[in-house]
């Protein structure tokens, strides 16, 4: 909806104060996007596929950014490669750089660690924590609420198109952590033990009620709720 | 200027393969010229002083013209649309506008292309007059344009190749054959030569033929009217299209 791609049925979105059908031009300049699908054009090659897009823009002779995005990348070398010979992770990259070439100051990712390597993964989360220390927010949607909760600031959670929840993940964190806690206690003669607490501040006291009971602790195990958690409890499954 | 690199993109991608784009269609082109040409040599004549195959040679140029420009819009299209990367022309800053246009302009290019390569290797084996050479641009361009638009409206409506081959298949071959490319209209039967003035892809074929003889069936002027008023309306159509966002933009 922001980039243009659906219409809205009701209400408005923007970016950066660009409406984004009444200023469309203004809010797609604005915006980079990387589809979630693996999507090129076969009849062109990396640098042409580039260059094409920074047209599209209306940026001519970028000759010198593509470059450089390309070196990021790791692309330089298939420069000249058709489209249809790279493999996944190439096209991959391919779609990222193709999103940069405006060098767009939001910049939305749609699932874009869906069916990639590992070694990919690590080097696309890594340009992207670069990209947002330069000054690029990043808006990333995803299905892995690790990923979301290792590398977002704020998080929207979303169940049937509604916003369920909107907070910093501290936030959402910490307001279930404040609400429920497990510890799993373990008792030097093996006997297990599980307290649900209403939140951190009841731990002290809880052991100590065990410590009463007579019971040594030998090993003492927090669980601490992860965005998962905090996704179900809010959509109630 | 987004509409100039969408209308690069789209030359480049014809370009690059043009063998096939241009190439094989001219010589589509000559085989029709070599065997209807030799086969009704003689047997036709369609006007005083003017030799079939001299007759036939214009007519094949525009279809050649008007097959291709169609083929070039309506193919790009349902490719980008198959394979999803028309979301890099969504996702960019182009107007509808802009859009249509860049994609009916490169029909014109590829129609006029493949248009000067028949009339290229043809002009060789026939001997030709240019009567009216505006009058043959205009119809050119016009006849162009109208079938690129109509190739973006197919490229449009189409979901599968298949659907677009069923217009091209059902539609516009059909329509193009049966336009006075092989014969005058003048000498068929007097219902079908009523129903061949219905069919708006005569008026392109006998304008453009009106540039090189300066005779036509019907006046250069009418013909030229009716294809510019058709061509208005596919337009018209395409942009309302476009700008609801038509199996394009959910």
């Amino acid at each position: 909806m922001i980039a243009g791609l659906a219409r809205a049925d009701a209400g408005s979105a923007a970016v950066m104060g660009a409406d984004a059908v009444a200023d469309y031009r203004r809010a797609r300049r604005l915006l980079g996007v990387v589809p979630q699908e693996l999507v090129f054009d076969p009849f062109f090659t990396v640098r042409e596929t580039l260059r094409i897009q920074s047209g599209y823009f209306g940026i001519r002779g970028n000759d010198a950014w593509i470059d450089e995005v390309m070196e990021h990348l790791d692309l330089a070398s298939k420069a000249h490669a058709n489209m249809r010979s790279l493999s996944g992770g190439m096209k991959r990259r391919v779609l990222i750089a193709q999103a940069l070439v405006h060098k767009p100051p939001v910049i939305v990712l749609d699932e874009p660690t869906a069916g990639v390597d590992v070694e990919l993964r690590q080097g696309l989360w890594q340009f992207v924590r670069r990209l947002n220390r330069d000054g690029h927010t990043i808006v990333l949607t995803t299905h892995y609420l690790e990923e979301a909760e290792q590398h977002c600031g704020r998080i929207a959670m979303l169940k049937a198109g509604r916003i369920v929840a909107l907070d910093s993940t501290r936030n959402l964190l910490a307001g279930f952590a404040g609400s429920r806690t497990t510890a799993r206690v373990v008792a030097r003669d093996g006997a297990q033990y599980t307290l649900e607490l209403r939140g951190y501040g009841e731990l002290e006291s809880e052991l100590a009620r065990l410590r009463a009971q007579g019971v040594e602790i030998a090993d003492l195990e927090l669980e601490r709720p992860d965005l998962e958690d905090v996704f179900l409890r809010l959509t109630g499954s | 200027m987004s509409f100039w690199a969408l209308f690069s993109k789209e030359l480049l991608r014809f370009l690059k393969v043009s063998v096939q784009t241009v190439a094989a269609p001219v010589l589509t082109a000559l085989l029709y010229l070599v065997i209807f040409g030799q086969v009704l040599e003689g047997r036709l004549q369609v006007f005083d002083g003017v030799r079939y195959s001299a007759f036939l040679v214009p007519g094949l140029v525009m279809m050649s013209i008007l097959q291709n420009a169609f083929a070039n819009s309506s193919s790009s299209l349902i490719q980008s649309k198959i394979t999803g990367n028309i979301v890099f022309i969504l996702l960019a800053p182009i107007s509808y506008a802009e859009f249509f246009w860049a994609y009916v302009a490169a029909s014109v290019a590829r129609g006029l292309a493949v248009g000067a390569g028949v009339l290229a290797v043809t002009v060789g084996f026939v001997e030709l007059r240019l009567e009216a050479p505006l009058w043959t641009l205009a119809f050119a361009l016009l006849g162009a344009a109208l079938l690129g638009a109509l190739g973006v409206l197919a490229g449009i409506v189409s979901d599968k190749i298949d659907q677009l081959a069923a217009f091209q298949n059902f539609v516009i071959l059909p329509l193009t054959m049966l336009s006075g490319v092989f014969y005058s209209v003048h000498s068929l039967p007097g219902f079908w030569r009523e129903l061949s003035h219905a069919n708006p892809f005569f008026y392109m074929i006998d304008g453009f033929r009106y540039g090189f003889f300066g005779a036509s069936d019907v006046s250069p002027w009418l013909s030229g009217g009716i294809v510019v008023l058709s061509f208005l309306t596919v337009a018209a159509v395409c942009l309302a299209l476009l700008k609801s966002g038509y199996k394009l933009r959910s």
